[in-house]
């Protein structure tokens, strides 16, 4: 093949392959918001149609009949504890690795890194032992002590990378203008995290809204129960109804995805941070 | 005094993380290897055994026979999951870091899963896949394929391979962008001094991507690698935590869990054989961590 039609075939093997990949991603998911509007009968007589009608009642039935809405009340008001709690100590810590000359300041900094590499459920006979000695065994304290704890390796990473690139002198002329340290962690740094901020909360909120495993370990309260552990439970207690099920895994999926589609930006830059560079 | 001072701030300002961290990641993982030395009923493991719970899970059965089984199990959803995620990610970016009109948009599109639950994953493939709805059945006799059909997740040969596939599914978005953000990294002098030498795709693929991806390849192996060895949802979603059908897709994750935490059917569990189990998990992670690093150095 010569020079032109080559480079028309290789575009047009290009938007095949990609287009062809849409479908793959788009297609289980169609499926499934599709099928949450049909009645059951219709999932099963006729499963690619459109709904037709549109069936409410699959989401009603969730909402009204299984009070859907605490379990996403749980879910919110974990990750939104952990996550503040996250970005606090994090960039408090990773202003210390990454502005100050100290003993052990390397080593600190590889001690929370390692984390990165370690899945904390191998800890969890431990975890599980220590809340129910303490009595926050069913509480959700304990997921949010858990979530924080996941997500400071990430924290320091992404908040020690930034704060590397503040120049010293901010902080020197700062000093001259009569600020003390705190004062000008809290007037001079934390204006300038923002973006990193934003990074380090979208970074880990997947994660932590997605978490199964530490729920299944430690709730066992139905009201106290996050989103992925109603899903897991509400799917085998509902087996039959084709209708509902689908509602219950799209009403899993809509928060995430929709998250996702605003924040995307500052997802993959957490995701790629520090990885790249180092 | 001054030089107090900013001490006291230091450790003010470390202290937290450093406890939150410590107390409910670090210690809990180290203590559990210090359980795996002991045996005992109920939650708190309290009779010295040494190495008892290993030599059961290497000696007794049925312990030996499980024990085996995951291991081979996840070595083979490991190397399944990492080689098709990996290549088709691969691919994907190269594709991706082309310019056209939409990659941006593509880019968003392929990530999409990665956001969901891997509990929402695995439920709705375990229906599009059963039998008794048939949507994949129905679509394969309407391609002419109903030779095809077979019992997907109740067929041992298939179930673990079908689990490895939806996994790459899920996370196939992960490559593609540490794929991508490697490949815009490199200069495009070095690209583009290729094309001018007349260097094929396949070659400029080879020559000038792979070798200076290849820390990156190794970060995303490493992530499948930890990720592969302590999965245990798409497990439970799709197969239960039996790891059906026959235990053909049982892993270490299901194994501990029903080791640890017993089941719902028969509420026996073993804190220390649990712990045993999370300490080989763990040397096992350690040491895949440290081989992949070591393999995909840069070399300097």
């Amino acid at each position: 093949m010569r020079g032109a039609a080559k480079r028309v075939s290789l575009r047009g093997l290009l938007y095949l392959v990609l287009g062809a990949q849409s479908l793959v991603v788009l297609f289980p998911l169609w499926l499934m918001f599709n099928s949450s509007l049909k009645a059951s009968r219709q999932i099963f007589r006729d499963p690619f149609g459109l709904p037709n009608p549109v069936f409410w009642k699959n989401y009603l039935k969730l909402f009204v009949q299984q009070s859907y809405e605490r379990y996403f009340l749980n879910s919110i008001g974990v990750s939104v504890v952990s996550l503040l709690l996250i970005v606090v100590v994090t960039s408090l810590a990773a202003y210390a690795i990454g502005k100050y000359r100290f003993r052990g300041n390397q080593q600190i900094f590889f001690y929370f890194l390692i984390g990165l590499m370690l899945p904390i459920r191998l800890g969890t006979i431990n975890i599980m032992q220590m809340f129910i000695r303490v009595n926050l065994y069913n509480n959700l304290l304990s997921l949010i002590a858990i979530y924080t704890a996941m997500g400071i390796p990430a924290g320091i990473l992404i908040f020690t990378g930034f704060i590397r690139e503040i120049p010293d002198e901010l902080r020197d002329s700062a000093r001259i203008d009569g600020y003390g340290e705190t004062g000008i962690f809290l007037r001079i740094i934390v204006p300038l995290l923002t973006p990193a901020i934003v990074v380090v909360a979208v970074y880990n909120l997947i994660p932590i809204w997605n978490d199964f495993w530490f729920p299944l370990i430690l709730i066992n309260r139905d009201e106290l129960m996050t989103v992925p552990l109603a899903t897991a439970r509400l799917f085998g207690k509902h087996e039959t109804d084709y209708g509902l099920l689908f509602a219950i895994l799209s009403a899993a999926a809509i928060p995430p995805i929709a998250l996702f589609v605003t924040l995307s930006r500052y997802f993959i830059k957490g995701l790629t941070a520090g990885a790249i560079k180092g | 005094m001054r030089q107090r001072k900013i001490r006291l701030f230091l450790i003010a300002y470390l202290l937290p993380a450093l406890t939150i961290y410590t107390v409910f990641m670090i210690l809990p993982i180290l203590q559990s290897m210090r359980y795996s030395l002991y045996t005992g009923t109920g939650i708190r493991p309290d009779q010295f055994v040494g190495f008892g719970n290993y030599v059961k899970l290497f000696t007794q059965f049925p312990f030996r026979l499980r024990f085996f089984n995951v291991l081979k199990n996840n070595v083979l959803f490991f190397i399944m999951v990492s080689v098709s995620q990996n290549v088709f990610g691969f691919v994907l970016a190269v594709l991706l870091t082309r310019r056209f009109k939409g990659r941006r948009f593509f880019r968003s599109l392929f990530f999409v899963p990665t956001a969901l639950s891997v509990i929402v994953v695995g439920f709705v493939f375990k229906l599009i896949l059963n039998p008794v709805w048939g949507v994949f059945d129905r679509m394969l006799r309407s391609l002419g394929l109903e030779a095809l059909i077979r019992p997907w997740l109740g067929d041992p040969a298939l179930a673990l391979p079908i689990l490895s596939l939806v996994t790459a599914w899920h996370f196939v978005g992960i490559p593609i962008i540490f794929f991508t953000a490697g490949i815009d990294g490199i200069s495009d002098d070095i690209i583009e001094a290729g094309r001018i030498d007349g260097v094929s795709v396949w070659g400029e693929v080879r020559h000038i991507l792979l070798p200076m991806l290849k820390p990156i390849i190794g970060i995303v192996t490493i992530l499948t690698f930890v990720g592969n060895f302590s999965e245990f949802e798409i497990v439970y979603s799709m197969e239960t935590v039996y790891g059906n059908p026959e235990y053909a897709t049982d892993v270490f994750g299901s194994f501990f869990y029903r080791t640890a935490f017993g089941t719902v059917m028969n509420n026996v569990n073993d804190v220390g054989l649990g712990a045993a189990l999370a300490s080989i998990m763990f040397l096992i992670i350690f040491v895949g961590v440290l081989f992949f690093l070591r393999i995909t150095r840069r070399e300097t």
